[in-house]
Formats: structure tokens, sequence, C-alpha cells
């Protein structure tokens, strides 16, 4: 298993033909206390680039893109009625949805976990 | 003085910025037949404010308002009595002002009187959560067909034949713009509404069906099976109430399945004034806030653990969202849900529930009147405070007739369905408690006479 980052601020972990996403520690700092989150259905076709979830705070209310292109095989329940989880567990139990990975090659341009803590500090 | 702060150099500016080459350019959109060529013939240049008051007072005069003459005109705004202190209260320096609270937590008393207002709307149309109002009924129910399309990301609309046609009207204008499909029909002159239409059209395709309850002939039906089918089908049921007085007598839509319950909130409290402004009402299951328009205000408690307002979930509004905020209404029609509120307020359930009584009784002893005219026919079995006469003849020169007799004798549907041959001597008649027996008598001896 290997974990991407992408410039706004998603993480997503690939396994096999599965790939989970998520939002980083970052985000969800810069965020603050999460009070919502909306993730797709099962069976959800995304593009990469296109609309995937919301994500709403105390402070804003942010889209979550979808980092590649694929079918959404499950969104995260739990978020539904423990929104905050997000906020104590953003990289882990805190994920947003899975789905398929179409295209491989779409990985290509992401960040590793050094390149992206890089980026964050030199913003 | 003439207070102009721009210059001609700042509009050229303006418009290069744009790349519009003139300020009329801006204005190609409106038809070439709907611009002025150039000043108004004959107009005057000005006269004295004595002489335009007196002018104008002439003209007023022409009018047969409502209050002067038996009067029988409902299909979406009803003559009620309103109390005389609705007036003086919402007059009150502390309250008056049309607009929605953008500053909102430093007006507790104008959000906590948002809050009642919400807990009454939702308490009449049966739903969990109610906003703080809409423009009027028309854009309460545009805004609900596309609440249903957000949620069930579908984009086919059906329409009930017994939707006003002012508001299927204003619902086909917006969907130009969204693509949405409506699936609208005519309503026949006939006590059968098209309930089996609508429960044959719904599929998996449709993101809701709009039923008005009354419709607009007055007919109340049964929305369960409606609920029912659209529940199979994953579509939204969407209930229209244009005579909200009409839920102190009959089930609301809510009890019933609706998902989304908008309405009129004119007949409370808000006086006709010539067709605005009004108050849209809107509410629906609590499933479905995230999704709805216009404002919302909640309770909570402060840092000293008191009671207190705010606007909420705000993060549904264009101020937050922009471009995806749930709808571009983000104010409400606060003056009136003033007035809509103290009158419910004055009423309380007991007082809405005889109100209701006292409507649907009239309405009755009036159709019993009405229907012995030779020639005139009940269309509907089963109404409130508005049912339909089919009468022997076009009804929309009888209303004229009956005008220069002083009698408003109700709303022919020559005039809400142009060139409908099969409606044109269907008339419906509203009978509030404003309408008083000796009114339906004048209303009746009259109809026979013209009839004759």
């Amino acid at each position: 298993m290997s974990r991407y980052f992408t410039e706004e601020h998603e993480w997503i972990e690939v396994d096999g033909a599965i790939v989970t996403v998520g939002i980083t520690d970052y985000a969800q700092s810069q965020l603050g206390d999460i009070v919502f989150v909306e993730v797709p259905a099962a069976g959800t076709v995304l593009k990469k680039g296109g609309d995937a979830a919301v994500v709403e705070s105390v402070k804003a209310a942010s889209d979550v893109y979808a980092p590649v292109t694929g079918t959404v095989t499950e969104g995260n329940g739990a978020l539904e009625g423990d929104p905050a989880l997000v906020n104590s567990d953003p990289e882990g139990d805190g994920w947003f949805f899975k789905l398929t990975l179409s295209d491989a090659s779409e990985l290509d341009g992401l960040m590793d976990e050094a390149t992206y803590k890089a980026f964050v500090a030199g913003l | 003085m003439r207070y102009l702060p721009l210059t001609q150099t700042d509009r050229r500016a303006m418009l290069a910025t744009i790349g519009a080459g003139s300020i009329d350019d801006l204005f190609v959109d409106v038809p070439v037949e709907a611009r002025l060529a150039g000043p108004v013939a004959g107009l005057p240049h000005q006269a004295s404010e004595m002489a335009v008051e007196r002018h104008f007072s002439a003209l007023a005069r022409k009018n047969m308002a409502a209050a002067h003459h038996p009067f029988f005109l409902g299909c979406g705004a009803y003559k009620h009595h309103i109390p005389a202190s609705v007036d003086h209260l919402i007059q009150r320096g502390e309250f008056l002002t049309a607009y929605t609270p953008y500053q909102p937590e430093i007006a507790q008393g104008t959000l906590q009187m948002l809050f009642e207002f919400q807990t009454q709307v939702a308490r009449l149309l049966g739903c969990d959560v109610a906003n703080a109002s809409m423009y009027d009924g028309s854009t309460a129910c545009w805004e609900a067909i596309s609440m249903a399309g957000r949620i069930t990301k579908r984009k086919k609309a059906i329409l009930s034949s017994g939707l006003h046609p002012h508001y299927v009207s204003l619902a086909k204008t917006m969907a130009k713009f969204t693509g949405d499909t409506l699936d609208a029909a005519v309503p026949e002159l006939s006590d059968r509404t098209d309930c089996d239409r609508l429960l044959a059209s719904i599929d998996g395709e449709t993101s809701c069906v709009v039923v008005q309850y009354p419709d607009i002939l007055g007919r109340i039906e049964d929305l369960s099976p409606i609920a029912a089918k659209c529940q199979e089908t994953g579509a939204l049921l969407v209930a229209v109430v244009t005579e909200p007085v009409a839920l102190g007598a009959i089930r609301s839509p809510g009890e019933m399945g609706a998902d989304i319950v908008v309405g009129e909130g004119q007949s409370i409290g808000v006086g006709l004034q010539f067709g605005g402004p009004y108050v849209g009402l809107f509410a629906c299951k609590e499933k479905f806030v995230r999704q709805m328009p216009g404002r919302l205000c909640g309770e909570t408690v402060d840092a000293e653990g008191k009671r207190g307002f705010v606007l909420t979930l705000s993060t549904r509004e264009q101020h937050i969202r922009r471009e995806k905020a749930t709808s571009n209404i983000c104010t409400n029609a606060g003056l009136c849900a003033l007035a809509f509120s103290i009158h419910m307020t004055l009423l309380g359930e007991r007082g809405l529930r005889d109100l209701a009584a006292l409507n649907h009784a009239g309405a009755v002893a009036a159709a019993d009147r009405l229907v012995k005219i030779p020639g005139v026919e009940l269309v509907n079995q089963s109404f409130f405070n508005e049912f339909t006469l089919k009468l022997p003849k076009e009804a929309r020169p009888v209303i004229r007739a009956l005008a220069e007799c002083k009698v408003l004798g109700g709303v022919s549907l020559g005039r809400l369905y142009p060139g409908e041959a099969a409606l044109e001597n269907g008339l419906v008649v509203a009978v509030t408690e404003v309408a008083t027996r000796e009114d339906v008598e004048i209303f009746a001896t009259m109809l026979e006479e013209v009839l004759a």
C-alpha cells in the first residue's frame, strides 16, 4: 500500500485497484471544528478534479475533489453521525470515500508524504 | 441637487472592463419591442403635488376595492379578516423592516420572531423544519422543485394539473435556465384530479411530483398514495398549499408523507395588497434541511446559558457557498412573515380551527345556494372554502357583467387558462369568513339575472 497527497490537501491510499480518499491533518487543522460531511454514495462515478464530497466546519464549507477518476465503492457512513472524526483521526478513521482506480497513471502527478510535508511547510 | 457619484470617465472605464460599448449594451436581452424608443408621448413634464394627488385619487376611485363589494375571488390570494392589532404591531419601530437581518445576532427580537414563525409554519404544514420564509408561494414552489433535483440528482418533475397555472408558468421560466424537464398538464372541469396520471408517470427518473392541496379548482385529494409511489421510486413529493387556513380543517401534507411542503402565507395576516408583497412558506423533512433554501433561525444558549437565537446552517447560503449555494435567494419576507406570525399567534390552534370551520360552512352554504340557479353545476364534491362551478355559458363575460352589478364573483378559468375551450365555462368561487350571507344572496341573485 502506498499513500499519495494532492495540492488540495487530500490523501489517497492505494490498495490494489481500490483507493481510499480523505483530507489531511493540515486540512482539518485549517478548517477547524468539522460539523458536517457529505460523502458520495456507492456507485457514484467521479471524474478526476470533479466535486466528490463536502466538508463543513464552523468556519467554512469546502468541496473535496476527486483526486482520481473512478466509481465510488463506499462512502464513510460514520462521518454522518460523527463528523468530528475528521478532526480527531483525519488520516485514519476519518476517511471520506473509497473508489475504484480506473487509470493508475493519474497517480503519477501526486506527491508522496515527504514532498507533501515540504509543500505544506512552504505555505 | 443631483448626486451622481460617477463621472463619464468612471463609466467608460467600467464599460471597457466588461467589454460593453455603452450602457444600452447592458439591456440587449430585453426584446426590442419591449424597449422604449424615446420619451413616452403625451406625458406632461411635471405637476404640483396637490394636482398629482387629486389626479391619482380620481384614478383610484375607478377601482372596485375588495372590501367595498361582495367579493368571491381566490385562486391563490384570499381575503380574510386581519385584526387591527396585526397592523398596529408590525408598525412598531423595532419590527418595521421588510428585510432579512444581515448582522443577525444583534437583533435577538427579530430572530426570536422568525423562530416562532418557523415553528408555526412547520406545525401547520406538518413538517420537521421550516425556513424563515420565501418571497411568495410561486417562488417557494420553484425552490422546492429545484431542491428535489439536488437531493435526487434527477431533473424531471411531474406537475399536477391542479397546480396554479401561475406557479407552473414561473417554474417553466426557471426551468429554461436549469435544464429541468417539467411534465405539466391542464386540469379537466371534473371532480376527478389527475392523480392517476401522476401515479402512472412516476418512474426512476422523476425528481419530484408537485401537487397543490387544495388544488386550483378547490379539490382535495389524499396525497398518501402519491407519497407511497414516490417513496418506492426515490422521487420526492412536493405539496403546495395556497390557502393555509384550510389546514385548520384538513390533514396537513406532511402528515400524508410529503417530503417538502411549500405555500403562500398571504391568507394569514397579510392583505391582498394588489398581488404582493406576500410571504412564501417552505418546510421539509429534517433529513433534507441542508438542501433547503433560505434563511433559517435556530435556538441556542449564550455563554451564560441563557436562551438565544442565531441564523444557522448558513453554509447553504450564497454569502458563504457562492455559486454552490442552495439558492440565489438568501433573504426572507420579514415583515409579512411577522404579520403571519402575529395573526397566527392571535388565532392559536383553536382559533385557526374555528376560522377554518367558519370558512368551510360559509362555502358549503354558498355552493348550495348557487347550484339552485338553473344551469349551474358544482364541479367538485369536496372542497374547503373554494369550489368550481360550471356555468351554462362562458364565465369570463359573466364575471364582467357581475362586476357591472358591483359583485366580484370569482375567478373564471378562461382567465387562468386562456384558449382552453373545455374550461371556459368554469368559475372558481372562494367564500371566506368576510363574505356574509347577504353577500352570497346578492351574488346568487345577480348571477341568476346575468345567466337568464
